[in-house]
């Protein structure tokens, strides 16, 4: 049974990561990582499961943190690029270039 | 030979201060500054004198080899001491006594000369490296003050360094320095490596262990030092040009001391790698008689006065060399003759001076003429020395540049013929210099008013002309001068025995008397012009010196230049060209390649998550292998 | 059994739910979307014996961060729906092409990888006991990092938000002071604009004050009601003629 739930955790993680390269507007790409986060989640408490073991879901546990700590920096730095330019789109903070 | 003995105390214990009194002075006077100036000629001659004062007490001590060591400067292997021996005595005694002579006739020449604290300064550090180089105990220290007197020597010459010829024939006189230098170290390093110490004693000692071809090879190595230091063929070419320096300097320097090092130290290690009969001695000799013709011929064509002495001074040099390379029987004569060349050349060169003193800095004999009434002290002092030079019977240049032809002629008779005809161009070139300056007719410029020189000027010329008459007497009549010398250098088998009038000597007179009388038609009796005439070839061929120049620059410095050329042109399209060429490559490589960087963040993240896809497969692949 | 109901019907919906966060144009939809699949693993975690982490997925996750995404884009912008054409290149392709080449290779990775029976977590009978143990025994220093994290976290997020003030904050003093400039120079009422309804019959807000001769005052007239009004057809006319010195009034405003 475990397999199963490890399939959708890369089939998510595989959808998230095609997200993150395809859509532009920042705030629907850091979504995209937190459902690659999410489908982490998912296989690290699987594993838990499968091994008898708690320290997968205490992995977990950091990781919501940790993903947490970073949706309010992200988002905060997302507001501060959109208050500049009026755009949230990841495209257009393009500068740092050849 | 007798062995060097260690020693401590006494008199001979504190022969370092003939050294440090000069150099403490030109440290004063150096570091002193304008402050100085008032009295610093007074201390710069105080400084020889006592050294002078100190030679003399050494030489009134017992006679003996003496190493008096002074601290050990990389211990066992290399230690800092002076040898007071009866050869470095002679020399000191030369260097201080003439030198003090000099010191005290600079005080009149340079006295209008607004540099003259620093004139003294760089005379008192001569002083001090040359009584270096003579007393030091191993060839190290004796290199030190090789390179001292270089140095004294390039800032000398160099003293009125507003004169560019002046400059740049301080240039030239070092960097021909720095060829001899080179071959001397060479030299020293073979020494080192052969012997595992520089000290003379041990070296000495050791010679006769060590294989023939290297003791040639070392004693080459040295006669190049020698050749470049003594202005002997073919790094002759700096001395004439030498004559720039003050007139001073001239005489002290580039006459009396300075250049005779080449000849002290072929002496110096004579026992070891010059002994008799070996192809470094017949190399010396050959040397030593090309140098003396070379010279003399020279010495005949130039108008300028030092020139002439100056060549006269490189002919001199050729003949001491001469003596030098003979063995033992020969190193008597050579000194002797250094130390009468010591008197009479520094005589005529400060007499050079003061003429030039009267008429203006006026160098050209052809502006000279008919000085003798106008400057009576010059001219007999002058003339005193001149007689010594030619050989003249019973004065100083006849004992001692006689008992080195009859040397060369019992040794082979090629050589001895050869010094012979130089000793007759002698007599020519010498009288030659004489009659323009003193005799003939007036033929200075109307603003010029000759008059004798300062006492201060005159009483030198009148001491080294005394010395001049009787020193060569002294030395060679019953053999004073080898069995004084003989503990350092050695004693040849037979002494000689003096003959007044030997057929070589007979040959020799007759053939001076012939250059006189040729002068004499020439320049005494005859009208001379005031400029130049065009000269045959062989005229030519003597104002050029030799073509000397001109081979250098032909064989050396042009290759050189090529060399350099060549040098350049890889540098610029072979190295450069790699270099360059590299980095234009990586450069556009990265002209391109930096496309890569977009600025567009989805982008950077598309290739890390193929790389991951990538990776994920590769574990796959990997882990179904 | 339970289970796997429970779990097909999830990871139908999660999948289904994932691709619409990806391909939906309103970022408000994807958020949404986003929401479904977090609460679809929170119940998959319950499931999977790990209430506690079902708990904090509902709470800090679809509570707290889906607000603040929501929050975000609220100041960002709602209603913009971005534009669905690629600009880069090649990227969609090459994007669609690693996400199926990952998800297929992962999910043969793991579909071949030999995988015994579940453990289970029998071990522990209390998930949140056992987890407090684990946390504060072994795992302590991470935890205490993480707590260091989140303080730097939220301090970043305060200096980020932060705008610098430029100019010196105008006080009561100030302003006044403006008004009665404006007022000297253009004659502009510095007064607050008239209530509507006063000295009227009613107060309602159709109905302009009116000036103590009778007349009403222009002023109060609510304009977006007399523009309603005026489009309607029910604008009175003493209304209408006291607007007409005014002639932007009625006019409906150019957006």
């Amino acid at each position: 049974m475990t397999t199963h739930y490890l399939v959708l955790s890369a089939l998510l993680f595989a959808i998230g990561g095609v997200g993150v390269l395809v859509r532009r507007n920042a705030i629907v790409v850091f979504m995209c990582v937190e459902l690659m986060l999410n489908a982490c989640n998912l296989a690290f408490v699987t594993f838990a499961r499968q091994h008898g073991n708690l320290d997968g879901q205490v992995i977990a546990f950091f990781v919501m943190i940790v993903a947490a700590a970073e949706v309010v920096v992200g988002l905060a730095i997302i507001v501060t690029i959109f208050r500049t330019r009026r755009s949230a789109s990841v495209d257009d903070a393009n500068l740092l270039k050849y | 030979m007798e062995p060097i003995v260690e020693h401590s105390g006494g008199v001979i214990g504190a022969s370092w201060l003939m050294i440090a009194f000069p150099l403490a002075s030109a440290a004063i006077l150096l570091l002193g500054g304008r402050r100085t100036n008032a009295w610093g000629h007074l201390l710069g001659v105080f400084a020889p004198v006592a050294s002078f004062v100190v030679a003399v007490m050494c030489f009134l001590q017992p006679s003996g080899r003496y190493d008096v060591g002074l601290y050990d400067f990389i211990p066992g292997v290399a230690k800092v001491g002076l040898l007071i021996d009866p050869l470095s005595i002679t020399f000191a005694l030369l260097i201080t006594g003439v030198g003090s002579l000099i010191h005290i006739y600079s005080i009149g020449y340079m006295a209008h000369d607004p540099e003259r604290r620093r004139f003294f300064a760089y005379l008192n550090l001569f002083v001090a490296a040359m009584l270096l180089l003579v007393l030091a105990d191993n060839y190290l220290v004796l290199f030190l003050g090789w390179e001292g007197v270089g140095l004294a020597s390039y800032l000398l010459i160099g003293f009125w360094q507003f004169k560019p010829t002046a400059a740049t024939a301080a240039k030239k006189a070092f960097v021909v320095n720095r060829v001899g230098d080179f071959g001397f170290l060479v030299g020293l390093f073979t020494i080192f490596a052969t012997f595992g110490t520089f000290a003379f004693g041990p070296v000495f000692d050791n010679a006769a262990k060590a294989s023939n071809g290297t003791l040639t090879a070392i004693g080459i190595m040295l006669l190049i030092g020698a050749c470049g230091k003594s202005a002997q063929l073919p790094l002759q070419s700096w001395l004439l040009d030498a004559m720039e320096g003050p007139t001073p300097v001239s005489a002290l320097i580039h006459a009396a001391t300075m250049v005779t090092a080449g000849v002290y130290l072929v002496v110096r290690s004579g026992a070891a790698f010059f002994p008799e009969g070996a192809t470094a001695s017949l190399i010396v000799t050959i040397v030593g008689v090309a140098t003396l013709l070379a010279g003399a011929i020279i010495g005949t064509a130039k108008d300028d006065i030092k020139k002439a002495l100056a060549g006269s001074t490189m002919s001199q040099i050729g003949y001491m060399m001469l003596a030098a390379g003979l063995g033992p029987a020969g190193y008597a004569f050579a000194i002797a003759h250094l130390l009468t060349h010591g008197f009479f050349k520094a005589d005529l060169f400060l007499g050079a001076g003061s003429v030039m003193h009267a008429m203006k800095d006026e160098v050209n004999m052809r502006r000279y003429g008919a000085l003798r009434a106008l400057m009576p002290v010059t001219f007999i002092t002058f003339f005193i020395g001149y007689l010594a030079i030619i050989g003249f019977p019973l004065l100083s240049g006849y004992f001692t540049k006689d008992g080195i032809i009859e040397t060369a002629m019992d040794s082979n008779a090629i050589l001895g013929w050869l010094a012979v005809i130089g000793a007759g161009i002698t007599g020519f070139y010498m009288s030659r210099v004489v009659f323009m300056t003193f005799f003939g007719s007036k033929r200075w410029a109307d603003d010029v008013h000759p008059h004798e020189s300062p006492s201060v000027m005159t009483w030198p010329l009148i001491i080294l002309s005394i010395g001049s008459i009787f020193l060569g007497g002294y030395l060679i009549l019953s053999n004073r001068l080898m069995v004084y010398l003989g503990p350092a250098v050695g004693l040849p088998e037979a002494l000689p025995q003096f003959h007044p009038f030997s057929p070589t000597g007979l040959a020799t007179l007759a053939l001076v008397a012939l250059g006189a009388a040729i002068a004499w038609v020439r320049y005494g009796s005859a009208e001379v012009p005031q400029v130049a005439p065009r000269g045959s070839f062989l005229t030519t061929f003597a104002r050029r010196d030799l073509y000397g120049d001109a081979l250098n620059e032909a064989l050396l410095m042009r290759p050189g230049q090529w060399l350099t050329r060549l040098a350049v042109w890889f540098d610029n399209k072979g190295v450069d060209g790699v270099v360059n060429g590299l980095a234009a490559g990586i450069g556009g490589s990265s002209g391109r390649l930096r496309r890569i960087q977009t600025g567009f963040v989805r982008s950077y993240a598309l290739s890390i998550f193929v790389g991951a896809a990538v990776l994920v497969g590769a574990w796959y692949v990997v882990g179904n292998l | 059994m339970g289970e796997t109901f429970v779990f097909w019907v999830l990871a139908v919906v999660s999948v289904i739910a994932a691709l619409g966060l990806v391909f939906s144009r309103k970022a408000v939809y994807s958020a949404l979307m986003l929401g479904v699949v977090m609460l679809s693993l929170a119940v998959l975690y319950a499931v999977q014996d790990a209430p506690f982490l079902a708990v904090v997925q509902i709470i800090v996750y679809t509570g707290a961060v889906m607000m603040l995404f929501l929050f975000v884009l609220m100041m960002v912008g709602v209603d913009s729906s971005d534009s669905l054409v690629e600009t880069i290149k090649g990227q969609r392709f090459w994007a669609v092409l690693a996400g199926l080449g990952f998800a297929v290779l992962l999910a043969l990775g793991i579909g071949n990888a030999f995988i015994g029976p579940a453990k289970g977590l029998a071990a522990y009978p209390q998930n949140v006991p056992s987890l407090a143990e684990l946390i504060f025994t072994r795992h302590v220093f991470a935890f205490e990092v993480t707590s260091a994290l989140l303080i730097t976290a939220a301090l970043g997020a305060v200096v980020l938000a932060h705008r610098e003030r430029l100019t010196p904050k105008l006080t009561q003093r100030d302003l006044a002071r403006q008004r009665f400039k404006e007022f000297a120079r253009t004659g502009r009422n510095p007064a607050p604009l008239p209530g509507p309804g006063t000295y009227a019959r009613h107060n309602a807000i159709d109905k302009p004050a009116l000036l103590p001769d009778g007349s009403i005052a222009a002023q109060s007239v609510n304009r977006y009601v007399a523009r309603y009004e005026k489009a309607e057809g029910t604008l009175p006319p003493e209304v209408a003629q006291a607007l007409e010195s005014d002639s932007e009034a009625l006019e409906l405003e150019k957006e």
